[in-house]
């Protein structure tokens, strides 16, 4: 999913910027979608979407745009 | 002789409450630097912690995750507190603090805004700024500061439900190097103060509970214990022990001594 298909009838894609890296997906696209694609688990996840939070419920409602800078973090050891 | 104690009254016994939660446990425990998961979770229960910090960070993506963090954590048994460690504005510490929020499913935070990654210092402004917000987006904050006790009553003014003063600078190991501002945190605190930071041994934690200190939070002094199982089951019995110092009531310090034996009845000895 991260190269662009050269051929014209290839669906749109949507560049996006994710937790710093350039990925691109089939528009349309929701945040669920790009979990799943990236084999993202839910539970204690949580996703910003150009500094903005998208809360849990709203992960298959919210679609995504051309452009679009996502956070996808987790909990990890800390003091 | 100004440096010598008066005897402290003894105390009443108050449960530890932080916003809406009651904690049995007056430690808080880190998750970081452990080098074993298993160790860790075998540490957290010899704690007796009833809550642990974590930190908010990018998922690696394309790599398969194995067991995490969260698999070793029983979020029954331990209140999950995510940090803003590594945040160095108050715009970041803001939304680390809601990303934390929507992963841990918790609305406390510990707070840092932290100043250089040298000293890891807090920036009074920046965390005050933040504080600030999240009190205002309804978090419960927990907020770390430096043992400055103006810093901590306007932190305490913008509606923090903790402060947390520094021992020493994060993971130093150092202990509580300047009781006596400690001490006037926490004597002019309404809200309950948590000393973090610096813990090196049982003994730090000792001494911040019997300045009065509500709690102690710490990470790197178990997490790098040679033995952290056994260092973290010395830390809970320090916290039992200063804790119960302060609610007895010391005895003043005395620049002579004062024989704890009868001087009445004694055989005729040498000397008089």
């Amino acid at each position: 999913m991260s190269t662009a298909d050269p051929s014209p009838a290839a669906p749109p894609r949507l560049r996006l910027r994710v937790n710093g890296e350039p990925r691109e997906v089939v528009a349309p696209a929701t945040v669920a979608d790009l979990l799943a694609a990236l084999g993202v688990p839910r539970t204690h996840t949580a996703v910003e979407r150009n500094r903005q939070i998208v809360p849990k419920p709203e992960f298959e409602r919210v679609a995504l745009a051309d452009g679009d800078v996502l956070e996808i973090v987790t909990l990890v050891g800390g003091g | 002789m100004t440096w010598l104690q008066s005897d402290e009254p003894a105390r009443q016994d108050r449960p530890l409450q932080i916003g809406v939660r009651v904690f049995g446990s007056r430690l808080f425990v880190g998750t970081g630097k452990y080098d074993d998961l298993s160790i860790m979770q075998q540490a957290l229960d010899a704690s007796g912690t009833e809550c642990v910090t974590v930190a908010v960070r990018r998922l690696s993506l394309g790599v398969p995750a194995g067991r995490t963090l969260l698999d070793y954590l029983d979020t029954d048994r331990y209140a999950l507190l995510p940090n803003t460690a590594g945040c160095y504005t108050a715009d970041d510490a803001v939304r680390v603090a809601r990303l934390g929020r929507e992963a841990g499913m918790s609305e406390l935070v510990k707070l840092e805004v932290l100043g250089d990654p040298d000293t890891l210092l807090p920036d009074p402004v920046g965390t005050l700024e933040a504080a600030k917000t999240l009190v205002a987006e309804g978090f419960t904050v927990l907020c770390y500061t430096s043992d400055d006790p103006v810093v901590a009553k306007r932190l305490e003014d913008v509606g923090v439900a903790s402060v947390m003063p520094a021992g020493a600078p994060i993971g130093s190991g150092q202990g509580v190097l300047n009781p006596n501002n400690i001490r006037i945190i926490i004597e002019r605190a309404s809200v309950p103060v948590i000393v973090d930071a610096g813990v090196g041994t049982a003994s730090d934690v000792a001494i911040a509970m019997e300045l009065g200190a509500d709690g102690v939070l710490l990470n790197t002094g178990v997490a790098k214990a040679k033995d952290p199982v056994r260092m973290a089951r010395a830390m809970r019995l320090a916290c039992e022990a200063g804790r119960d110092a302060w609610l007895a009531g010391r005895m003043g310090k005395r620049l002579y001594a004062s024989a704890s034996s009868p001087t009445a009845g004694r055989i005729e000895v040498a000397g008089e």
